[in-house]
């Protein structure tokens, strides 16, 4: 019998392992990979300390500096937007509490369905205009090649099919959550061979660049 | 035998005021999604029906379909409903045994020829499997399905088992068990998924066959969509502390006092297409979530393969920590060979570096 809760059985099961597994193996390698190639070794005399100005770094580096700001407000906000909304959703949505805690033992309070619902759509409507955006700004549409898009696509979807499984848009609902589930296995596999690693590789760079400011003494 | 009185008849005889039965058929047009206006012509149809003969097919089951139906609230117009047909064959009621009971279901096979209901609970070995698992009179469930079916107007596969395989299909499956639906393909057949199913929904499909003398509207899953079109969660009472966010996390905690919902201990209503919320149990009183319980998820299909009936509809069905285990070992020793061998290549350039002096190049030139 092939049907809607078989489907998402599949996704629940073997599909959810091969995806965890194939996520922690390629996102563990390139960690392991940079951390053990680590920094070229600096001789000259350190003139402050690394590890504050490094961890500064890893928190001021989200908020652009004005000028930033006024070249690519657009970029700057809407960026914003999205990212935030997409890890508030990943993070506070109770289902999805539930879930970590089952895989990794570790829960914290959620926030009301109604309000995951809002910022959900505020994620799908940054990610958007952040595609529109690209589509239609000619430097930028001369920079982005098919990983680009393909990334943006990934993380739509996961977004697209939670929202549609919550609002229960397709039926039957089993149908609707294996989808979601299906997208996010997609978007697991996806991010350790794509620029979604700069999920974690973003900071590393942040601590790497803080870092080297505090031991030549400049500002971070 | 089977078309002897009318049901109009038989439930005056059996003490049923006018005002009951209409109470009912109001009940039942409400059930199936139809305008009150309905009511009399549901009376009107119900008066006129003929007994259909009824023959119930016990197979892999565990007699609670049946139980869950004649142990319901009583004397209701639905059991006399289910009185008022002639169920000619049913191993648990039947008062006759061995061949006389055999017997009679070949006897009402013949009388009835196109047009009896066959009632199906219980799972059965498919093709292939051992058919010993599970014989009637010597007869393999396989053999008997399809001999009784054969002359049939339609199936009714009522509880999960019949309807999706149910227990006895859950893996590893050793019965080789399947559904009726997975058999019957040349007649209509009609799940009432439930385990148990709900006893008015049962005796609202067949108020439905005999009223309009034909099968109820459809799901994917062939249940009458009057009572499967909507899920456990979305008629639920405790659905608004869903969209609150305020959940019972044990079963003593004080949300679960409050009546706060069950979803993260394990409740499956979000999947789950019954009419427990509205019609609930035992002659109206309660249903499982009322009473403080996640709904199992019963009328679905591999509810017992779903993962634990205590942990959210969220969580995967697998243990994932072996799996993370081996994928994080695989994922560090990859990521230092691959370190190890830039290293190398690094290490290498420096030893194979021949430097050349300014003295060497100006000889060259």
């Amino acid at each position: 019998m092939s049907d809607s809760m078989e489907f998402l059985l599949w996704t629940k099961g073997t599909l959810f392992n091969w995806a965890l597994a194939i996520f922690a193996l390629g996102m563990l390698a390139r960690l392991v990979e940079i951390f053990w190639l680590g920094r070229a070794p600096n001789y000259a005399e350190a003139r402050a300390g690394q590890w504050g100005p490094g961890l500064r770094t890893v928190f001021t580096r989200s908020f652009a500096d004005p000028g930033t700001f006024k070249r690519s407000g657009f970029d700057v906000l809407v960026g914003w937007v999205w990212h935030l909304g997409f890890i508030i959703v990943l993070f506070l949505f109770i289902p999805h509490i539930e879930l970590i805690k089952s895989v990794f033992g570790m829960a914290w309070p959620g926030l009301p369905n109604p309000v995951i619902d809002a910022i959900s759509a505020l994620t799908l409507a940054g990610l958007v205009a952040a595609l529109v955006h690209r589509l239609t700004h000619p430097v930028k549409k001369h920079l982005s090649d098919f990983e680009d898009y393909l990334t943006w696509a990934v993380t739509f979807l996961v977004v697209l099919t939670g929202y549609v499984a919550y609002h229960r848009l397709i039926n039957p609902y089993p149908l609707a959550l294996g989808i979601h589930i299906l997208s996010v296995e997609i978007f697991l596999v996806v991010l350790p061979f794509t620029k979604l690693t700069h999920m974690f590789t973003a900071f590393i760079a942040r601590w790497y660049n803080g870092a080297i400011f505090g031991r030549k003494g400049v500002q971070s | 035998m089977a078309t002897s009185k009318t049901l109009g008849e038989s439930l005056r005889e059996h003490g049923v005021s006018r005002r009951g039965f209409l109470k009912f058929c109001a009940a039942t047009a409400t059930m199936m999604a139809l305008p009150p206006t309905m009511a009399p012509a549901i009376a009107a149809a119900l008066e006129k029906a003929r007994r259909p003969s009824v023959i119930w097919l016990s197979f892999q089951e565990c007699t609670g379909c049946i139980e869950s139906l004649t142990r319901s609230h009583s004397p209701t117009v639905e059991n006399l409903i289910l009185d008022v047909v002639s169920l000619d064959y049913q191993h648990t009621l039947q008062v006759a045994s061995g061949e006389l009971a055999e017997e009679a279901r070949l006897q009402a096979m013949r009388e009835n020829h196109g047009s009896y209901l066959v009632i199906v609970d219980g799972s059965l070995p498919g093709p292939g499997s051992n058919m010993g698992y599970s014989t009637v009179a010597g007869h393999s469930n396989l053999d008997i399905l399809l001999e009784t079916v054969e002359g049939a107007a339609a199936v009714i596969a009522v509880g999960t088992c019949a309807a999706f395989g149910g227990l006895p299909r859950a893996h590893p499956n050793p019965t080789g068990a399947v559904a009726v639906q997975d058999i019957i393909t040349n007649k209509p057949v009609i799940n009432v998924s439930g385990c148990p199913p709900i006893p008015t929904v049962i005796s609202g499909v067949l108020a439905q066959f005999l009223t309009f003398g034909k099968l109820p509207e459809l799901d994917a899953y062939g249940r009458p969509l009057a009572f499967f079109g909507q899920s456990i969660h979305d008629r639920c009472y405790r659905r608004p502390f869903y969209d609150k966010g305020l959940f019972a996390e044990t079963f003593d905690d004080e949300g679960a006092k409050a009546g706060w919902c069950l979803y993260r201990l394990g409740c499956k209503g979000p999947s789950t297409y019954n009419a427990c919320a509205t019609m609930r149990w035992n002659a109206g009183t309660s249903w499982p979530v009322e009473s403080g319980h996640p709904c199992l998820g019963c009328s679905e299909p591999d509810f017992w393969d779903a993962g634990s009936f205590y942990q959210a509809l969220s969580v995967p069905t697998v243990d994932s920590t072996q799996t993370l285990g081996l994928a994080a070992a695989a994922g560090v020793v990859i990521g230092g060979a691959a370190a190890a061998l830039a290293k190398h290549g690094k290490t290498k350039a420096v030893a194979d570096r021949e430097p050349v002096t300014v003295e060497q190049l100006e000889q060259k030139l």
